[in-house]
């Protein structure tokens, strides 16, 4: 028992080494988890700072000029020009100058003034859809006060209903709350899973893969010594942007460490499953890169990451199942977000050891039998 | 000039076999896009659709009920009735529900006097999702409220006070779905896939095992090594490019105002730009690993989030802006949108191909001058 330790622990060491001697590859594990961090931290945002809008003013009056000095108060909208007829509305949105124009028609204030709706129309550059969705959402809000504020001015009663609105685990809304926990688990995934895919793949490209063969570790034991390091790298780089999120976005951490660690340490192992199989059929470096990279895209991109599972079509939804990146993000965004325990993310847990249990002996079977 | 074409041609040709010997190479070269094209297609979108919503209903009253009737006609909530609002909390923590929404018990009777609440709380794990959910569902209450104070003839007795009402006009994704920017974006993906991932990867190798230098000692010049290498791959991207085309027109219907003939030439310019940033990245680091690691971080990733596919760069702050008005991709994915979505615009498309030639042209030198230097310190000892 002791002897297999100690075979596993030289061979850990080793593998460390090996990743770990060169400088440059020092450098590209570590620095760009920090990185990335930051930067996507700060890019990851579906909140409006900045929207350059024109003004056509028809009705030139002072309910127009006040429901444009709202906009402009915003501190969101600003207006870099001014337009004087219909036609000049394409020019501003085409060239990308403005993102929005908004049209008050010349009836504007006597429609108001008559107790009817008044219309205001907003033009939108919808080439990025989403913004100019959340562009209609703004401008509603700004109106909506400046309706409100108007009737009790003439001392209208309020409106009917009043809707109160609150929102659970982020309490703003900020799209950085949930994407910062989630590159928890998104970042350290690319890494592990390259590194893991071509650890296997290296030795054979260099022949020392049969050495390691040829030596008393059996099989299984080759497959811990090389699982091992990586894992252990992949949850410094987790660390590092937990850290990034804990310390410089401040955002606030509800669930437990131990809990966010346990769920780390499964989905890093279902990581290292994948990478050391893929590295267990490829003949090569560069194949086991690839592979590697054509499986990192779909898993990526499908596992709510940047666009929320519940939207796929069922067919693709189901696929996600075999996706570890998937509950790994759910489950660092429940712990972290809404401080939930081990026994609620348990459900994520299962499939996470589901793909390392299928994945790990799969790798080690492959060693030897892609061989012969 | 007849011995370069020559030299160059069976290069080409041996390059080309290497290519399509390595099933690798083919899977990132047609497999991935294809599969790409479907997720994008398919898979990923941002519109909200049938979002679960509980409704509690502590209300028992017919007005409660049909107050809250503009919730199951908006397309984009699905309202489930729940009996308690500790229900409704286990389903939200569940995450079975996105929202709730809660009707008090004095819901009808202060409806009467005009100071009715209706309380709206929402799931805030993904922003942008709850922000969404509550503008359809305040918007379907007050609506509904309204409608019900109209009918009542509540409003007649009153003076009539006039209010603004806002009409959008989405330009260019009159649909508005996803979809529409959506594709556009993934061709940019795909062409910095191909182009700076697969090239870096592929010569790093090269350098690796030494095989470079042994072409560079035929008789062969270093362009036409140079060149010979970049032209498959370039052939790879302008076929993930094709699926693209195709597939945004005949799978998803995505509209192409703009000219096609622009589209491949902005395309081309691009895959020059990527295929030389690979060449570079390959040249400098010398490395399989090392280069895919530069590759993914340098190129692929900045090109997903910083390019403005996913995230507008109006909204991020200066600093990250700034970095992201660097990356050659921004003006692609810009020069495509516009082109797929808006049409010509003339002075937009001209300054971006502007751009990207100066990229294409910056890179390839700065390439040639690497790879160049690279040999001289390969020969000194």
């Amino acid at each position: 028992m002791i002897a297999l330790l100690r075979r596993i622990a030289s061979l850990c060491r080793k593998e460390l080494l090996a990743i770990l001697k060169d400088p440059a590859s020092r450098v590209v594990l570590f620095a760009p988890a920090i990185v990335q961090s930051f930067v996507f931290g700060y890019a990851a945002t579906y909140d409006l700072a900045d929207v350059p809008y024109a003004l056509l003013d028809q009705s030139r009056s002072v309910a127009s000029a006040e429901l444009a000095a709202r906009l402009d108060g915003t501190g969101v909208f600003r207006r870099v020009a001014t337009l004087r007829t219909p036609g000049e509305i394409a020019a501003a949105i085409d060239t990308q100058r403005a993102l929005m124009v908004l049209h008050v028609g010349p009836r504007f204030e006597a429609l108001l003034a008559a107790g009817e709706p008044a219309p205001v129309q907003i033009v939108l550059d919808a080439r990025n859809a989403n913004t100019a969705g959340s562009a209609v959402g703004y401008v509603n809000a700004v109106v909506e006060r400046f309706n409100a504020e108007r009737r009790a001015r003439i001392g209208a009663p309020p409106p009917p209903v009043t809707v109160e609105t609150r929102a659970w685990f982020n309490p703003n809304l900020e799209t950085r709350w949930n994407l910062v926990p989630g590159m928890i688990a998104a970042l350290s995934m690319l890494q592990t899973l390259l590194l893991t895919a071509l650890s296997v793949a290296r030795e054979r490209e260099q022949g020392t893969f049969d050495q390691l063969l040829v030596t008393p570790m059996s099989p299984m034991e080759i497959m811990v010594g090389k699982a091992l390091p990586p894992m252990a790298i992949g949850l410094v780089q987790s660390t590092l942007v937990l850290a990034m999120a804990l310390f410089w976005f401040r955002i606030p951490m509800a669930g437990s460490l131990l809990t966010l660690y346990t769920g780390l340490a499964f989905f890093t192992l279902a990581s290292v499953g994948l990478g050391l199989s893929i590295s267990a059929v490829s003949a090569h470096m560069q194949q086991a890169m690839l592979y590697a990279f054509v499986l990192i895209m779909p898993l990526m991109l499908l596992s709510g990451l940047t666009t929320p599972v519940r939207n796929m079509p069922q067919a693709l939804q189901i696929a996600t199942l075999a996706n570890p990146l998937r509950f790994a993000i759910d489950l660092v965004q429940r712990v972290y977000l809404e401080g939930v325990g081990l026994a609620t993310v348990a459900p994520n847990l299962i499939p996470l050891a589901a793909i390392a249990a299928v994945t790990l002996p799969l790798a080690a079977w492959l060693f030897r039998h892609r061989l012969a | 000039m007849r011995g370069f074409s020559r030299r160059l041609l069976s290069l080409t040709r041996k390059e080309f076999r290497q290519l399509l010997r390595d099933r690798s190479n083919l899977a990132i070269g047609i497999v991935l896009p294809i599969v790409l094209i479907l997720i994008f297609g398919y898979g990923m979108s941002l519109d909200v659709k049938n979002a679960p919503v509980a409704l509690v209903l502590e209300d028992a009253s017919p007005t409660a009920a049909e107050a809250m009737s503009g919730l199951r006609g908006s397309p984009a909530l699905a309202p489930v009735a729940v009996r308690s609002m500790h229900e409704a909390e286990q389903l939200m923590r569940a995450r079975a529900v996105d929202a709730i929404v809660r009707v008090p018990p004095d819901f009808s009777r202060t409806l009467a006097v005009g100071q009715a609440r209706v309380q709206v709380i929402v799931h805030g794990a993904d922003a942008g999702r709850a922000r969404i959910i509550l503008a359809y569902a305040g918007g379907a209450i007050a609506q509904a409220a309204l409608r019900q104070a109209d009918r009542q003839g509540a409003a007649a007795a009153r003076e009539p006070v006039g209010a603004v009402t806002v009409e959008p006009r989405l330009w260019f994704n009159a649909a508005n779905t996803s979809t529409w920017y959506l594709v556009p974006g993934l061709i940019v993906l795909i062409m910095t896939l191909v182009g700076a991932f697969l090239t870096a990867l592929v010569m790093a190798r090269e350098w690796e095992r030494g095989t470079l230098e042994a072409l560079f000692v035929t008789p062969v010049r270093p362009v036409e090594i140079l060149l010979a290498k970049v032209i498959p791959y370039f052939a790879v991207g302008i076929l993930g490019l094709a699926l693209c085309l195709l597939a945004a027109r005949f799978l998803f219907a995505v509209p192409m105002l703009g000219s096609l003939w622009l589209v491949l030439l902005a395309s081309m310019l691009y895959l020059v730009v990527a295929v030389s940033l690979g060449l570079v990245i390959s040249s400098v680091t010398r490395n399989q690993f090392l280069a895919s690691q530069v590759a993914l971080i340098a190129t692929f990733l900045p090109s997903l989030m910083l390019s403005g596919f996913l995230f507008d760069l109006r909204n991020v702050p200066t600093a990250v802006r700034l970095i992201g008005q660097a990356l050659p991709a921004t003006y692609f994915m810009e020069l495509l949108r516009t082109l797929f979505l808006a049409g010509n615009v003339w002075p937009l498309v001209l300054r971006d191909c502007a751009i990207l030639a100066a990229y294409a042209a910056g890179l390839l030198a700065l390439a040639r001058a690497v790879t160049r230097k690279r040999l001289d310190t390969g020969r000194a000892p």
